[in-house]
């Protein structure tokens, strides 16, 4: 197998999707044709002035957009040195960053004229997203969720329901996001010809990692220029949880031509040695899931192993084909915190910021304890704030958080 | 000119159907598939496919899925894939094809594979997920290793790419009947897509797969096509349990329904 040669960060992805070494489509022939054509809409959507509009218009009016730049000065005074700044994308309507998502594809879904609706969810989130903007649309909708899930995060299942779509338990495999996404993508190679496959993250086949990418790009944007409005710089270092990592890319990609710093958080689970985590850029190796090529935690015979983390929205044993190669260039450096680490961080950043954050968000929070040992006085440090813990409260409840 | 080839050629200039049935690896058993393959090519299969097992099949339905996962459970690896491929050719010259997800090849070694497999004894290779695009990357290796490399194309493939693939394809094009998992039933009749498919490819036989499970269904797809394949109904069969005599007389009946004179102008 040839490895592509590197080229710049920047322009990434090229025309076959590849972000270096890592992308591609790998999918059954059926889909190809509906891949082609979404590569091909998209591509005409994101030069359409009309469609840029219409999206930052429903951003607006609809999501709550822009969010806040929060700044966070008792947990500052918490770290005693650097400047914390907590982009609150728990804000956003449905209550996570996974909105900005679903807007833009929902309007792709409207100009390709399919009637229903696909997705995928773990925590819920995503799921929640893609029904609301079903509902606004007049679309018919249908989420793929792992029985696991189902059960830990109930509140969003109903959430789904109550928005008119209908939430399929799956049982098959790990009975979580991974399940959930192969289910999903059976259904759409059963029903490609009338129906829109809303991916909820950075990975899948291309063009999804791109598109997804780009509209969740606007967490990036808002932070630029709300981080130079308020401290006359660019950040000195970026923040965020790793699952398939839409929200990292979204805060990262707009500063990847800058000097800031970038951190990715995976779920170290368990710990790392346990065998029981989510943590595939620090101990994965490079294979095909779920239609692109990319880090995979995956035993010596290929086959993928199970994901663990307490966050049903990092329990996957796959990640975004642009993180693998930007882990792979060094741009972005991925490190991981334990399921009790992301616990404590909850009950810290309530206490101090008055903000309940979701147990993935809560896995970036967590990391502060080491960066902020590497901050200089002046340093500023945005978070992004992925989404809010309400979902999250039986779990929280049952660790005493 | 390799085993399958030879095959399909000798089928077709007899204006034969090639009947391929599809096993999975080391299922029901782990050391089921060797005296499973040789009971079959002697009842009448023309061409043997052997799933090697993922853990994340997702272009399978619920019967192969569960197969699958019985198999790794039963420890099945591609080693040990190659290992029976090995004992069946020490007394079986029947073509043999290789069907499996990219990932568990990656892990042994895409090059390294392709070697391995010809060497044991196989013929072709069907990689569902490698598309006409990503299977650029292994041409060469794979062309190296004298494997067939056999293409598929679906209901939703446009004809210009339906040509593409048949050039690039050797062995067979594998036509996959409706648009969907394996072993789901047809939504309506596939021939326009079939008439279309033989249209277009010019270059290899056409056999198609997906959803066929009876010896009407066989007869039917074989009409507009050089053969069939069967997998989901012949591992529902032997995930039911059902004696060997009885599912080899299952078979013999859809070779006879292949081999039944068709009247004209159908």
């Amino acid at each position: 197998m040839t490895l592509e040669k590197k080229e710049s960060t920047l322009s990434w992805p090229d025309g076959r999707g590849y972000f270096g070494a890592y992308g591609g489509q790998f999918v059954p022939e059926t889909l190809v044709p509906a891949l082609r054509e979404l590569e091909l809409m998209y591509e005409s959507a994101r030069n359409d002035p009309a469609f840029q509009e219409e999206y930052l218009r429903l951003l607006n009016d609809f999501a709550g957009r822009p969010t806040p730049l929060t700044f966070a000065g008792r947990l500052t005074g918490h770290y005693g040195r650097g400047k914390v700044y907590l982009k609150r994308e728990d804000l956003c309507h449905t209550g996570a960053h996974k909105i900005n998502n679903t807007v833009g594809q929902i309007l792709l879904a409207m100009r390709s004229g399919k009637k229903r609706i696909i997705a995928e969810t773990g925590a819920g989130q995503h799921g929640v997203a893609t029904a609301t903007v079903a509902a606004k649309m007049g679309l018919e909708c249908c989420v793929y969720m792992g029985e696991e899930d189902v059960a830990r995060q109930q509140l969003n299942v109903r959430r789904m329901e109550m928005l008119g779509a209908t939430v399929v338990t799956v049982r098959s495999g790990s009975r979580t996001l991974k399940d959930a996404t192969s289910e999903a993508i059976r259904d759409w190679v059963s029903s490609v010809e009338d129906t829109f496959y809303i991916i909820g993250s950075v990975v899948g086949p291309h063009p999804y990692p791109l598109m997804v990418r780009d509209f969740q790009s606007v967490i990036g944007k808002e932070t630029s220029a709300q981080i130079e409005k308020a401290e006359g710089k660019a950040p000195d270092h970026l923040l965020a949880c790793v699952g398939g990592g839409s929200n990292a890319i979204g805060l990262f990609h707009p500063f990847l031509g800058t000097r800031a710093i970038m951190t990715g958080v995976e779920a170290a689970g368990e710990g790392l040695d346990t065998g029981r985590h989510a943590a595939t850029l620090t101990k994965g190796r490079p294979g095909v899931l779920h239609g692109s090529l990319s880090y995979l935690l995956q035993d010596a015979n290929g086959q993928v192993q199970l994901a663990h983390s307490i966050s049903a929205g990092l329990d996957y044993p796959g990640v975004g084909p642009e993180h693998s190669a930007l882990k792979d260039s060094g741009r972005v450096r991925y490190v991981s915190v334990t399921d009790a680490e992301a616990l404590e961080a909850a009950r810290l950043i309530s206490r101090l910021e008055g903000i309940i954050p979701a147990l993935e968000t809560a896995h970036a929070l967590a990391y502060l304890e080491t960066l902020m040992r590497e901050t200089a006085n002046e340093d500023v440090v945005v978070v992004s704030l992925s989404g809010r813990g309400d979902k999250d409260m039986e779990t929280y409840s049952a660790h005493s958080v | 000119m390799n085993r399958l080839t030879t095959v399909l050629s000798s089928l077709r200039d007899r204006r034969k159907k090639a009947l391929a049935l599809f096993l999975t690896a080391g299922y029901p058993e782990a050391d089921s598939t060797p005296g499973l393959v040789l009971s079959l090519s002697a009842a009448g299969a023309d061409v043997i496919e052997i799933g090697m097992p993922f853990s994340d099949p997702l272009a399978d339905g619920p019967v192969i899925q569960q197969s699958s996962a019985i198999a790794l459970q039963n420890g099945v690896t591609i080693a040990r894939t190659l290992d029976a491929i090995r004992t069946i050719r020490k007394t079986s010259s029947v073509p043999l094809v290789l069907m499996g997800y990219i990932n568990p090849i990656l892990s042994y070694g895409s090059d390294r594979f392709f070697r391995d497999a010809a060497s044991s004894g196989v013929d072709g290779l069907i990689l569902p997920e490698l598309t006409l695009e990503e299977s650029v990357r292994f041409k060469a290796e794979i062309s190296r290793s004298g494997l067939a490399q056999i293409l598929l194309v679906a209901p939703t493939t446009p004809e210009e790419r339906v040509i593409a693939i048949d050039a690039a394809s050797s062995g067979f094009l594998y036509c996959v009947s409706t648009t969907g998992v394996t072993g789901s039933a047809g939504k309506g009749t596939p021939d326009e897509f079939l008439t279309r498919v033989k249209n277009c490819a010019k270059r290899n036989p056409v056999l198609v797969g997906f959803g066929i499970s009876t010896p009407e269904g066989a007869r039917h797809a074989a009409l507009l096509s050089d053969g069939v394949i069967i997998g989901s109904a012949l591992i529902r069969r032997l995930t039911e349990g059902e004696a060997i005599g009885s599912i080899i007389s299952w078979v013999g009946s859809i070779r006879d329904a292949l081999s039944t004179r068709v009247p004209s102008g159908i």
